[in-house]
Parts: C-alpha cells; sequence; structure tokens
C-alpha cells in the first residue's frame, strides 16, 4: 500500500525580552540556579502577574510577517497540571483568543516549486522550570530561572507531507524570528524547540490517521531523523495488522528513535479556563503601528529583490539571504564595490568557506564589508588577477591590513606593463624553440604551455589578457 | 446533569484531592446541583449581553520590558524544606 505522511508543527520560541513574561525578574542565559525566580515565578500566595509589554509587540510582530490576523482582543488562560517544575500548579497560555491568528509562509521544495504552509495560531505563554533528574540521589532537583519566561507557541496547520517539507518550515520560521529580532533561535539553549504531529494514511484517503507526538526536538537534523523514524515505525505497526496510539514520545538522537512518554491518558486533561488574574488584552491601531513600525525587509522580500536589484541567481539570493547579518554584509560589499556578481561570489564563496573553516561568526570575521569591497575594487580596476586576490584575501584575513596594504606588502600588483611583459615572452620564446615549432605547425594546444610558462616566470602576476594577446602575436610572427 | 462516583474520583484525582470513600456520594449531589443550576442559567436568553470575559471591564495594563527584581534565593529557600546547590529538591518525579 502507498501511505501519506502528515505533519504539523508546533514550535516554542523563546522571546529576546530582558525581563519575564509576567514578572520583574530578568531572564539572563546560564545563571546560577533559581537566582532569577522572584515570588511570581514561585508561585507564592497573592502574587499577580502583570504583563510584559514587549512580549505582546513581539506577538505581534511575528503575526504580521507571516500575514496573519492580529487578535484585537484576546486572553490568558490557564492550563492545569502537576509538575514540580511548575510551581502554580497550572501554565498561564492562551486557549481562545490567541493574540496572533492564521496566517502563512511559504516554503521552496527541493525541485523548486513553492508551497504554502498554513500557521493556524500563535500564541503567549509563559516556560515552566527546568527538572535535574540525575544529580540527587531519590530527589529530582529544581531551579526555577527559566519559569516565566516569555514564549511564543507557533503551532502549524498539518499541511506537510515529508520530512524535508517540515525541516524547511521549521527553517522558515526559524528565519522569520532571527530577522524580525524577536528570538535569538538559539537551538542549543533551547531557544527554538519543535513538537511534530506525525501521522499516516493511504494515498486518496481524505480522513487522517491517529497521530503521535514528537516532543521536544532541538535541531533540524533531529526532526528530520525523528520524523523519519516515526513515519516508517507507523506504517510497520499498521501494515503488520496494529493500529497507531495517540500518545506523546520522544526523540532519542543517540538510537536515532521515538520511543513512548507512557504518559497516564488523564494528563492530557487540561481544564483549560479564563485566568481570573489577568484581564484580556487590547491590541488597539495605535499598538499595532508602533509594534510594526520598524518591522525589517523580511527574508522572501529580500531574496527577490536581490534577484531583481543585483541579478542574483535565485540559488545565490536564497544563500545570501539566510540571514539578515549576512545579507546585510552582501549589500555593503555590492554597493560599495559596485560589482554585485562578484560581490555576491566573493561572499558567498572565499568569504563563508573561511567563516566555516575556522568557526568564526559573521559578526567577528577578521574581513569586514568594506575591507572585501575594497579587494573587488582592485580585481576590478586590474591591480591584482582574480588568482592572486584569493591570496589577498587571505592576507586580510590573517590581518595584513585592507587589501592595498596587502597587496603593497606581498608584491602581489598585476603586472600591466606591455613591455615588461613582452621582455618575459621573448625569453621563454627563445628558450623552447622545439615548442615554438610545434605551435607554428598547428598544434594549437601547445598554445597553454606558454601562458603557464609567461605565468610562472611573472609569479602569476603577469595579467592574463596581456600575456594572451602578446604571446599570439610573437609566436605567429 | 448528574455526575457519577468516576467522574468525582476523576476530578478528585486531577485536582490531586483526596476523597474519603464515603465523602464521594456527597461532593457527586453537591456538584450536580451547581451544574443543573448553570444548566438553569443557560436557559436564559442572553442573546442582547455582550459576552464577559472578566467581571472587570478594563483591558490588561502592560509593564515595561525592565527587570526590577534582584536574587532573593537566601530568603526564599529559607522556607523550602529541602535544598542543594542552589537547588530545591522535590521526591523524585521520574521513574
Amino acid at each position: 500500500m502507498q501511505w501519506e505522511t502528515v505533519i504539523g508543527l508546533e514550535i516554542h520560541t523563546q522571546l529576546a525580552t530582558q525581563s519575564k513574561i509576567f514578572s520583574g525578574a530578568p531572564i539572563a542565559f546560564g545563571a546560577e540556579p533559581n537566582t532569577q525566580a522572584c515570588a511570581i515565578d514561585l508561585g507564592l500566595p497573592g502574587v499577580l502577574p502583570v504583563l510584559n509589554e514587549q512580549a505582546v509587540t513581539f506577538a505581534v510582530r511575528f503575526g504580521k510577517s507571516i500575514e496573519a490576523e492580529i487578535a484585537p482582543r484576546s486572553i490568558f488562560a490557564r492550563k492545569n497540571y502537576f509538575y514540580p517544575d511548575l510551581p502554580k500548579g497550572y501554565q498561564i497560555s492562551q486557549y481562545e483568543l490567541p493574540v496572533v491568528g492564521k496566517g502563512q509562509v511559504e516554503i521552496v521544495l527541493d525541485d523548486g516549486t513553492v508551497k504554502t504552509i498554513g500557521v493556524t495560531r500563535a500564541h503567549l505563554e509563559e516556560d515552566a522550570g527546568k527538572s535535574l533528574h540525575e544529580d540527587f540521589q531519590g530527589f529530582t532537583g529544581i531551579d526555577l530561572n527559566r519559569a516565566g519566561t516569555p514564549l511564543l507557541e507557533i503551532v502549524s496547520e498539518p499541511d506537510m507531507r515529508s520530512p524535508q517539507e517540515a525541516v524547511a518550515y521549521a527553517k522558515k520560521i526559524h528565519q522569520i524570528v532571527r530577522y524580525i529580532g524577536i528570538s535569538d533561535g538559539n537551538m542549543q539553549e533551547g531557544s527554538f524547540r519543535m513538537d511534530a504531529n506525525v501521522s499516516v494514511r493511504p494515498v486518496g484517503q481524505e480522513a487522517f490517521g491517529t497521530r503521535a507526538e514528537i516532543k521536544n526536538v532541538n535541531s533540524f537534523r533531529f526532526l528530520e531523523k525523528a520524523i523519519q523514524f516515526e513515519v516508517e515505525r507507523q506504517i510497520d505497526l499498521i501494515e503488520g495488522g496494529g493500529t497507531v496510539v495517540q500518545e506523546t514520545r520522544l526523540y532519542d538522537a543517540d538510537k536515532d528513535e521515538t520511543r513512548s512518554m507512557r504518559t497516564k491518558e488523564e494528563a492530557n486533561d487540561y481544564r483549560y479556563f479564563p485566568d481570573p488574574d489577568l484581564l484580556p488584552v487590547e491590541i488597539d491601531a495605535d499598538f499595532l503601528a508602533r509594534a510594526i513600525a520598524d518591522l525589517p525587509e523580511l527574508p522572501d522580500a529580500k531574496r527577490a529583490r536581490f534577484q531583481a536589484d543585483y541579478g542574483l541567481s535565485e540559488y545565490d539570493a536564497g544563500l545570501l539571504t539566510a540571514s539578515r547579518e549576512l545579507a546585510d554584509y552582501f549589500e555593503t560589499v555590492a554597493r560599495d564595490s559596485g560589482e554585485p556578481k562578484l560581490a555576491a561570489n566573493w561572499v558567498s564563496g572565499e568569504l563563508m568557506a573561511a567563516l566555516n573553516k575556522t568557526e568564526v561568526e559573521l559578526d567577528a570575521s577578521p574581513v569586514s564589508a568594506s575591507m572585501l569591497a575594497g579587494l573587488i575594487r582592485r580585481i576590478q580596476d586590474g591591480t591584482v588577477s582574480g588568482k592572486l586576490a584569493k591570496q589577498v584575501f587571505e592576507g586580510m584575513w590573517n590581518g595584513g591590513g585592507d587589501a592595498d596594504q596587502v597587496i603593497e606588502s606581498q608584491g602581489l600588483k598585476q603586472i600591466t606593463d606591455t613591455g615588461a611583459i613582452e621582455a618575459m615572452i621573448d625569453a621563454i620564446i627563445a628558450a623552447n624553440p622545439a615548442q615554438v615549432e610545434q605551435y607554428r605547425s598547428g598544434k594549437d594546444k601547445i598554445f597553454g604551455f606558454f601562458v603557464g610558462q609567461t605565468m610562472k616566470q611573472s609569479g602569476g602576476k603577469a595579467n592574463p589578457a596581456q600575456v594572451n594577446e602578446i604571446l599570439k602575436r610573437k609566436l605567429q610572427r | 446533569m448528574a455526575l457519577d462516583r468516576s467522574d468525582i474520583e476523576k476530578i478528585a484525582h486531577l485536582a490531586r484531592l483526596a476523597i474519603a470513600p464515603e465523602q464521594t456520594e456527597r461532593y457527586a449531589s453537591d456538584l450536580s446541583n451547581i451544574l443543573d443550576l448553570v444548566a438553569q442559567m443557560d436557559a436564559i436568553d442572553t442573546s442582547h449581553v455582550e459576552p464577559m470575559a472578566h467581571p472587570l471591564h478594563m483591558a490588561q495594563r502592560l509593564r515595561p520590558d525592565q527587570p526590577t527584581e534582584s536574587n532573593q534565593r537566601e530568603h526564599f529557600q529559607s522556607i523550602a524544606p529541602l535544598t542543594e546547590d542552589g537547588l530545591y529538591l522535590v521526591p523524585k518525579v521520574i521513574e
């Protein structure tokens, strides 16, 4: 039987605020346990939550970025369950009336087709604390620093049909939240966590199969592998006469498998109700306008503009708009050098390779955008050949100053003095009479030998166009 | 709407409340009465009444995003039954 995979994603992205969503406790990463947990985060009696304006602003910014409706009025609800890292016995979340309603994003599939993925909703909620089960005999250690950290939970429609589509969608959301500056998207630190709802159904069947939810995946690679495994597990199960049970599963990266969390059924009865401690949130036209006033150009728009304005291929435009920092870097190089295509090649080639090789982040690159633009100008005006430019780049990377300084100090200036090149070529022709004879008797291929000799003689610095021209003239005679 | 024994047991478990078996019947009838009252109110035509999410006719006030709380861990942990290395210790919660 042919099976079709159906995937929906829930993504928890941590909002880049300074303080918590309902309290004034700071949220710096890596603080000593429980030093950033105040009375509100601890759920002490008598405290009241007060909503962080920036968290609402960030939610609105996200909503606008995915063409979603922003609820003029939204409410917070209590999601009730018991776990020690949730001191109140409920998580403040949104159930009915989330801040962000239906929206959508576009993903580009491997074959180049564009697919629209629906976003059902995005709502604000607080994170729970952290449980440490390992270090204490018979006890669990609780760190509540993370409790109350603002999250935006982004829920997709079940629109994805393969693990690759799910990854493309997750990457798109990741790109957007980083572009618009609402989250650092740091996956190692848990700022971007994904849950995947996965089911299978026979091709052609309309009704969805029973789904399993894979919880808390924190890398794109694991997301793809976890879904892949889960799809195979479900198909094997059904074809073997079994049925899929609706349950929560965890992905074990070491074993590359998902396994049941064996949660009790009633654990999912959250008994949501409106939180009486919080009033309805009203977002009026003023607030909306302020929230999105400085919304930057979004990745899709930037990609299209790079293609149109700079004549980049779709591939290059996609590559160079992967992050806002990279896109800004490229634009500076393109503008300052006046050579967008060369700029694209150098940024996606030499620069990216050097960054990857040395594991340096772009903002710490020893070669700044204006330095790279300077090098491209020197290639363009013939001061340095394209080949030796790589040496200049290396020199700049290793702290040798700007392009002009490296060219000067390493003597990489291109030889364009016709007299000098002619003298070199005369000597080579005189030293290789046999090859000259071969060339003149019609063996055109030997021409490359002379070019090679000349370049070698000049230390790679002779202007190649001039070398070609002079050689042809002198060899023909 | 009538709640039976098993409904009461389930609700009590979800709320982590210990209810003595002999009390279950009484809770079942009390809670059923409350639901009946709600049903009675439900029967009233409220089509002309604006829905209410909160008894106060106000919108949520928002707080500027500034850290205002300082570290008071010692203070908070002085009332905790058990702490170690800055962590609150609770009975092991994973099998």
